[in-house]
């Protein structure tokens, strides 16, 4: 495989309603975005790249299909090979290891991976039901089908088998809405207390309106080159970018029922899942005592999907100890409660301490007031753009903003592009991007890395 | 002589009819960047004929008010949602019946939900775990206070129902609550 480098990306203003464009303006808007910020015309640069990956989940937002071929049309990429990648609420992540791979192979010098989602086409209501389709139509949509439902069920088993709480939960939400506070592109910038959260509407209990993501029209898109379009490039334009290569990419998935999740043994957990933080004498007691409890792992508190992905990434980048080797994370939050999974799944903590995990503060911000009493100071940010709970989630885009924030991280260039210096990490050298669909289905995990 | 044949189309009521959206009487058309977005409304109903397939003789079960589950035959491991082959052995499953009495695994209330189902809220979802069956099953749970959701409901024990009139939907059963 060849090194892939990520150089450049842009992503549309995230709204509830974008009706100022059709989906081929809004793609073309962080397509026109990610060309200038390398300071190339559309002439030059259709001369020098290869072809395109295109990602947006539901044809049932557009009612149209072959909607991919339409973007890539009013971007000015015929007749370059392109191809549209679906797969849930990680489509976007799909699409940047597409993108990944087309380059890594050799087939690509320079991919353009774009993604959008216009989800205002429908109301709300009807929006959830387009969502909850992607659960299975013969045993679990007609139950009820609302994907919102479903994580709440996940809760309320975390809740029994951990003790998590909802202040808990609530303390992602007003962590990631206070980052978003300082990022243009995101559609809720509000500062909230706990109180705010927990007073909020309810949708599927525990979970309040505070604690999901909203639904948005956008989109976003990535330039990724090998160390041989990256020279094309600067030649053609006489200026040198960073590098931040993509060091190891992982991809695991489940079963899409959820009822269908197997409950694993110790042994098993060990043999197929555990990160090489586990493989210590203190965590294996740690678990030995959780399976005593009747743990079972994944159950439908933990997502192998993502546990698997990250382990899969992890061992391509080299990476050991995340919690501790990674400067940030762009996670899918999708609700407070996933991110929370989320670091369980990612090593940040081990299976069952995520709740505690989650108000200590080593996932939270320097320099920002969030107006919560945290023990910890930051040590690996997640979500330092506000996440899809306060950007929302344009679901063909999502993973594809995560590659171009954590990009932008690593350039050291968040000011420029936020016009606002408060979410840049100082010195972000590695960071992790995670994408996640279904009920834990399909889940991808990416590294990306400033190259030495 | 040439058959005749209609030369204009006709004007009618149906569909969005507008009149007298404002437009440069001019030249000069640059304005028309500045004009605000035109929304249109249309429906999208489609019927489907969907197959059960292999999962048919599920629904045939829940209509003779019987509830059967499938178990694969060689290592005992049993699905309580129905799937025909098992995801381990890549064997065909078997059917076979159990009583539809078990525990809450977990649950929810829903206040709000996708269109199709707004009209029921607030209801209640659970996964239920049944002795002996190794996965879950999704249901609604009915006869207590969907407002008083607590996680004490966790492991409570239910008890399946049967509509009386099938509507071949997997909420052809319900689950109460037996203690």
């Amino acid at each position: 495989m060849r090194p892939v480098y990520v150089v450049s990306g842009g992503v549309s203003k995230f709204a509830k309603a974008r009706p100022d464009k059709t989906f081929q303006g809004i793609v073309k808007e962080a397509y026109d975005y990610a060309l200038a910020d390398i300071g190339i015309e559309q002439a030059q640069f259709f001369e020098l790249v290869d072809g395109s990956v295109a990602s947006y989940f539901s044809d049932h937002f557009t009612r149209q299909l072959m909607a991919g071929i339409m973007a890539q049309d009013y971007l000015g990429l015929c007749p370059k090979p392109s191809h549209r990648v679906e797969g849930g609420g990680a489509t976007g992540g799909i699409c940047f290891q597409e993108g990944w791979k087309n380059i890594a192979s050799g087939y690509m010098d320079i991919c353009v991976a774009f993604g959008f989602e216009t989800m205002s086409h429908v109301e709300t209501w009807k929006g959830n039901e387009f969502i909850a389709l992607a659960s299975d139509i013969s045993f679990d949509y007609p139950v009820g089908g609302f994907y919102s439902g479903y994580y709440a069920m996940m809760v309320t088993r975390h809740m029994a088998e951990f003790g998590t709480t909802v202040e808990q939960l609530a303390h992602v939400s007003v962590k990631n809405h206070a980052n978003a506070f300082y990022n243009p592109y995101a559609q809720k910038r509000q500062r909230l207390t706990i109180k705010d959260v927990r007073s909020a509407p309810m949708v599927a209990w525990p979970l309040t309106r505070e604690d999901i993501c909203v639904m948005s029209d956008g989109a976003a898109c990535v330039i990724l080159c090998s160390e041989e379009g990256l020279n094309k490039l600067e030649k053609a334009t006489g200026k040198t970018y960073p590098r931040v290569v993509v060091s190891g990419i992982g991809r695991g998935t489940d079963a899409m029922r959820m009822s269908d999740r197997p409950h694993q043994s110790f042994d098993d957990f060990y043999k197929y899942n555990a990160l090489p933080t586990e493989e210590t004498d203190e965590a294996r007691s740690y678990y030995k005592d959780l399976w005593k409890k009747g743990f079972r792992y994944p159950g439908v508190h933990s997502f192998r999907a993502g546990r698997m992905a990250s382990r899969q990434a992890y061992q391509n980048a080299g990476i050991t100890d995340p919690l501790t080797e990674l400067d940030f994370i762009e996670l899918h939050d999708a609700y407070t409660s996933s991110e929370i999974q989320t670091y369980e799944d990612m090593g940040l903590c081990r299976y069952g301490e995520g709740g505690q995990f989650a108000v200590g503060g080593k996932t939270f911000m320097p320099g920002i007031d969030y107006g919560l009493k945290l023990k910890d100071k930051p040590e690996c940010p997640v979500n330092p753009s506000g996440g899809l709970i306060a950007c929302g989630h344009p679901v063909g885009a999502t993973g594809l903003m995560q590659g171009v924030f954590a990009l932008w991280q690593l350039q050291g260039t968040i000011e420029k592009h936020f016009k606002d210096p408060t979410l840049q990490i100082a010195d972000a050298k590695k960071g992790a991007i995670h994408s996640h669909a279904g009920t834990g289905t399909y889940v991808t995990v990416s590294i990306l890395e400033k190259a030495s | 002589m040439a058959k005749k044949v209609p030369q204009r189309v006709e004007d009618n009521m149906e569909g969005t009819t507008v009149y007298n959206i404002p437009f440069p009487t001019g030249d000069d058309l640059s304005i028309l960047k500045q004009m605000s977005p035109i929304v249109i409304k249309f429906p999208y109903s489609i019927d489907y004929n969907f197959s059960y397939g292999q999962d048919s003789p599920f629904f045939a079960a829940l209509t003779n008010k019987r509830f059967i589950v499938s178990r694969e035959p060689t290592t005992g491991y049993t699905y309580a949602t129905p799937r025909g082959h098992d995801m381990y052995t890549g064997k065909e499953t078997e059917w076979v019946e159990i009583k539809p009495e078990g525990k809450i695994h977990a649950f929810t209330t829903c206040f709000f939900g996708s269109e199709a189902f707004l009209d029921q809220t607030p209801f209640i979802l659970i996964l239920v775990e049944f002795e002996g069956v190794d996965t879950l099953f999704l249901g609604r749970l009915v006869g207590v206070d969907p407002e008083a959701a607590n996680i004490d409901w966790i492991g409570k024990k239910v008890k399946g129902h049967f509509l009386r009139n099938s509507k071949l939907r997997p909420t052809d059963i319900y689950f109460n609550m037996v203690d």
